[in-house]
């Protein structure tokens, strides 16, 4: 028999109430193990407080060659952005 | 270093994208894994990574062999923290590698089978207490001087890696120098033992950054890819310039009557290993180099069955939740 442990991507939530985080990544049988595994990898320095576990197969990313399709539009539209609306200083801050 | 005599790969790739690829890396953009990248880099970087995580591997066992003797229960403690902490950093880099499309067991036999290499300090034995102390402080200070320009390496999961090292490699070097600081200064016969640790070790430690690689090829290579960051000599000449000055103030004389200070380059001149026994330890000729790769094959054929065993407890486990919904 021979099958690799499945590979599980980690998260962590540090100390100060942030997102969790992509941190790495390992080897597990299963979710309770990855979980396990993941507190003795990655928080040996008490970098977090929360974990995540996510199997690596589960994730879909993006593709490298969608970047322009994707990512281009929203370049041509600066008014999502509060620079570009003139304020004048007597209306106070806003 | 970790990784040693690293050849680059031939690339035979589209002389448009591969100009395109080098105008990526020289604009300081970071290469990740679904990017285009030709086959020399992929290779090259599988070459790199898997030696030096192979090395954090294999370089827990001259450690590994006096945890049960250390000489106070804190000692233990630190000592067990420093080796497991080496497990860590071999799976960081085993999980760079794989993002290069070969798979962790791949590497693993490639290890167990000797057609991948480790670095040539591990094949060095560990044979009193003091010889921790220059491990920390030489070998773990070494590979730090290595180890901190890869973090700006062009490859994104490597540099992570190499991020993360760097932060708890520190503590592995002050331990070590630690160690050296309280044999030195304790009774004659301890002082001796920690100059006889140096004597062993500072040559081992200057050939870990490889041969001198002014003319290599690969070097030039790797260097335009940025996947090697400096030259061999330049990084030995670093670590001698900062660790004669330690050995001073530890009052022990490194094995090198040669040493000396030289103005004119702001360095120190220094006697060069003895490069026939590099390679004859690459060779596979050590003193230690068929005990480790014994105990690391034996670890891993007694490791099966708990491997597979979980495995098919996972999959029972699976079935279980199944069959109760």
């Amino acid at each position: 028999m021979k099958h690799e442990w499945p590979l599980w991507e980690v998260f962590i939530r540090g100390q100060h109430g942030l997102n969790h985080r992509h941190v790495g990544s390992l080897h597990a049988p299963d979710a309770e193990m990855a979980l396990k595994n993941a507190r003795d990898v990655y928080t040996r320095r008490n970098e977090g407080v929360s974990i995540w576990v996510v199997e690596a197969a589960h994730i879909t990313a993006s593709s490298p060659s969608d970047k322009g399709p994707l990512y281009e539009p929203s370049e041509s539209k600066v008014y999502r952005h509060p620079t570009f609306f003139d304020i004048p200083d007597e209306a106070g801050h806003m | 270093m970790y990784a040693q005599m690293v050849k680059s790969e031939a690339t035979q790739d589209d002389p448009e994208k591969l100009a395109a690829f080098q105008a990526r890396i020289d604009a300081g953009d970071k290469i990740e894994p679904k990017d285009w990248m030709p086959e020399g880099y992929r290779k090259t970087l599988i070459r790199q990574i898997g030696q030096h995580a192979h090395s954090e591997i294999v370089g827990q066992l001259p450690e590994g062999n006096w945890i049960t003797r250390a000489p106070t229960l804190e000692r233990k403690a630190i000592l067990l923290a420093k080796v497991q902490d080496e497990a860590g950093h071999g799976l960081y880099l085993y999980c760079a590698a794989e993002t290069l499309g070969v798979s962790r067991d791949e590497l693993t036999e490639m290890l167990l089978d000797g057609r991948m290499k480790y670095s040539s300090i591990f094949n060095y034995p560990t044979l009193t207490w003091a010889d921790m102390g220059a491990v920390g402080w030489l070998v773990d200070g070494a590979a730090i001087m290595n180890q901190v320009p890869l973090q700006r390496t062009s490859y994104g999961p490597y540099s992570r890696a190499m991020i993360r090292i760097c932060k708890e490699e520190s503590f592995h070097q002050r331990q070590g120098y630690h160690i050296m600081m309280k044999m030195a200064q304790g009774t004659p016969a301890q002082k001796k033992m920690a100059q006889d640790a140096l004597n062993r070790f500072w040559y081992p430690s200057l050939m870990m950054f490889g041969p001198s690689d002014k003319d290599s090829v690969h070097s030039a290579q790797s260097m335009k890819w940025k996947i090697k960051m400096n030259t061999n000599d330049e990084l030995r000449q670093k670590f001698v310039d900062q660790t004669v000055p330690q050995a001073n103030h530890l009052g022990l004389t490194v094995p090198d009557d040669t040493l000396c200070w030289n103005d004119e380059k702001g360095g120190y001149d220094f006697a060069e290993p003895d490069w026939s026994e590099f390679f004859d330890v690459i060779q596979g000729n050590g003193p230690c180099n068929t005990e480790r790769l014994a105990a690391r094959n034996k670890a891993w054929d007694e490791g099966a069955w708990v491997r597979e065993g979980l495995m098919a407890h996972a999959a029972k486990k699976r079935a279980a939740k199944l069959a109760a919904e």
